[in-house]
């Protein structure tokens, strides 16, 4: 159960994660505590929590894991980054479970990667968020019955001139968009 | 005192209050935020969840533009404040990400060397550079008898929290002491207000929602103040769908801090922002200072 050397033993799906994450070799380190759950505060919605992942990634459980709901419940509060007593970046290896969900098509029953993807499909293209169009586009595309619910708060927002009709773009896309095909093609290389 | 400024997506419209109240407050302390040229969107947590690299990169680029003639960079968003922040400290600590992106950053002729440029948030830049004196200095309508509840929420405080707790941060209480308010001391202010969960989940973000207002309630305060455009978007715009799941009446105001530093320092209501919020605010600000006209 106990991996002393990341680099050398535990199972190939902990080397994948480790790999894929800044800092991630200090999974190693679990001591199986729990304080992560206890702190998590969508832990109770969590197929397994944090320190159940853990044990199965090293159990090299990889469909079990991947195809679980626990990274799409993390919000990012880093409530268990900062309390782990270990130091492991939990947060940050939840957004690489969330990589290896999507990029093995396992990730379902969640729409935290259409959200993400046009999120980003704006700042890729405009380089600044866009939030009607992230809201319209992703509920028609993803739950179009759940923006008949968003409709009130959606005028509410735009009578208190709190949401824009059109995108804004920086001056220098293009350089941002070179930015961004040189990164994917440096992570598609590692 | 100068600072290079990263205003971020949110304060151009959705948090616009914000954007008018810290400007006006910057003025009153003789804070100069120069906006950095041409800045891109921080990216949030959704390059994070598709691709690191690219994550990374993103946020650089606005550090290699800040780091070019800046010493310190200030965000007024904590998730724009926890990427920059976050992004830094990688490329300091870890040489081959910073090597990379680095490398990424060459496509647009920029670079970036980690550590260069100070992060800060702009409430620890209120608090700490400017201090209690000056602040007291500047006071013409005390807040006193207004009850708030100082909403820290998640990432200006973690993962990376300059000068303040990751658990139990004060930074915001002592501001509102300062400025004679009754600071609520309640259990929840640095827990989470569901950030994108609405769009996935809305039975887990309104959940989080709701313990946050509950607790507000429950510790009788009158306001919630926030630092984050996110923190006050879930709270303040989601609080009557809050009502609905769960039968609560809640009709807590959800406001900027800045907006009420600015109330405190006597400059008008409108002029920092009081109408933008969806549950309206300046009725109970009116009814706990006299003072206040509408």
């Amino acid at each position: 159960m106990i991996v002393q050397q990341a680099d050398k033993l535990g199972s190939e799906f902990l080397q994948d994660v480790i790999a894929g994450t800044p800092g991630g070799e200090r999974i190693v380190h679990c001591l199986q505590c729990g304080s992560c759950g206890g702190s998590c505060p969508n832990g109770a919605d969590m197929q397994y929590t944090p320190r159940t992942l853990f044990a199965l990634i090293n159990a090299n459980k990889r469909e079990e894991v991947l195809k679980s709901n626990t990274m799409w419940c993390c919000v990012s509060c880093y409530l268990c980054t900062t309390r782990c007593p270990q130091d492991i970046p939990i947060t940050d290896i939840m957004y690489q479970l969330k990589r290896m969900a999507i990029a093995e098509n396992l990730a379902k029953d969640t729409d935290a990667p259409a959200l993400a993807k046009t999120f980003t499909g704006y700042v890729d293209k405009y380089g600044r968020a866009f939030e009607l169009g992230l809201a319209s586009r992703f509920y028609l595309l993803n739950k179009p019955f759940a923006m008949l619910k968003m409709g009130p708060m959606g005028l509410g927002m735009f009578a208190r001139g709190r949401m824009a009709l059109t995108p804004t773009k920086i001056k220098r896309v293009d350089q941002l968009q070179a930015i961004i095909k040189k990164a994917r093609e440096i992570g598609r290389e590692s | 005192m100068k600072y290079a400024y990263y205003p971020g997506c949110s304060m151009e419209v959705n948090a616009a209050a914000y954007d008018m109240s810290m400007r006006e407050v910057a003025k009153v302390l003789d804070l100069e935020f120069a906006e950095i040229d041409d800045w891109n969107c921080c990216g949030a947590t959704e390059y994070f969840s598709q691709d690191e690299l690219t994550a990374c990169s993103v946020v650089a680029r606005n550090l290699a533009i800040a780091g070019t003639d800046a010493s310190q960079l200030v965000a007024s968003c904590a998730a724009c404040y926890c990427n920059l922040a976050k992004v830094d400290k990688l490329m300091s600590e870890n040489a081959e990400m910073g090597k990379k992106i680095n490398q990424a950053l060459a496509a647009g002729d920029l670079k970036y060397r980690g550590g260069s440029v100070r992060i800060r948030h702009l409430l620890d830049v209120i608090v700490s550079d400017i201090g209690e004196e000056k602040i007291k200095e500047k006071v013409r309508r005390p807040l006193t008898g207004l009850r708030v509840a100082p909403y820290y929420g998640c990432q200006a405080v973690r993962p990376i929290s300059v000068g303040d707790c990751t658990e139990y941060p004060m930074q915001m209480d002592l501001l509102f002491q300062w400025l004679g308010a009754e600071v609520v001391d309640y259990p929840v202010k640095a827990h989470c207000c569901g950030g994108h969960m609405p769009q996935i989940s809305e039975e887990q973000a309104f959940e989080l929602q709701r313990r946050l207002l509950q607790s507000a309630v429950d510790y009788d305060a009158d306001m919630i103040l926030c630092i984050c455009p996110m923190c006050q978007l879930n709270l303040d715009a989601y609080q009557s769908r809050v009502n609905g799941m769960f039968g609560t009446n809640f009709k807590m105001p959800i406001i900027y801090f800045t907006q009420l530093v600015g109330i405190a320092f006597g400059l008008e209501p409108k002029k920092v922002g009081f109408g933008k919020e969806l549950v309206a605010a300046l009725p109970v600000l009116n009814k706990k200072l006299e003072a206040v006209s509408a």
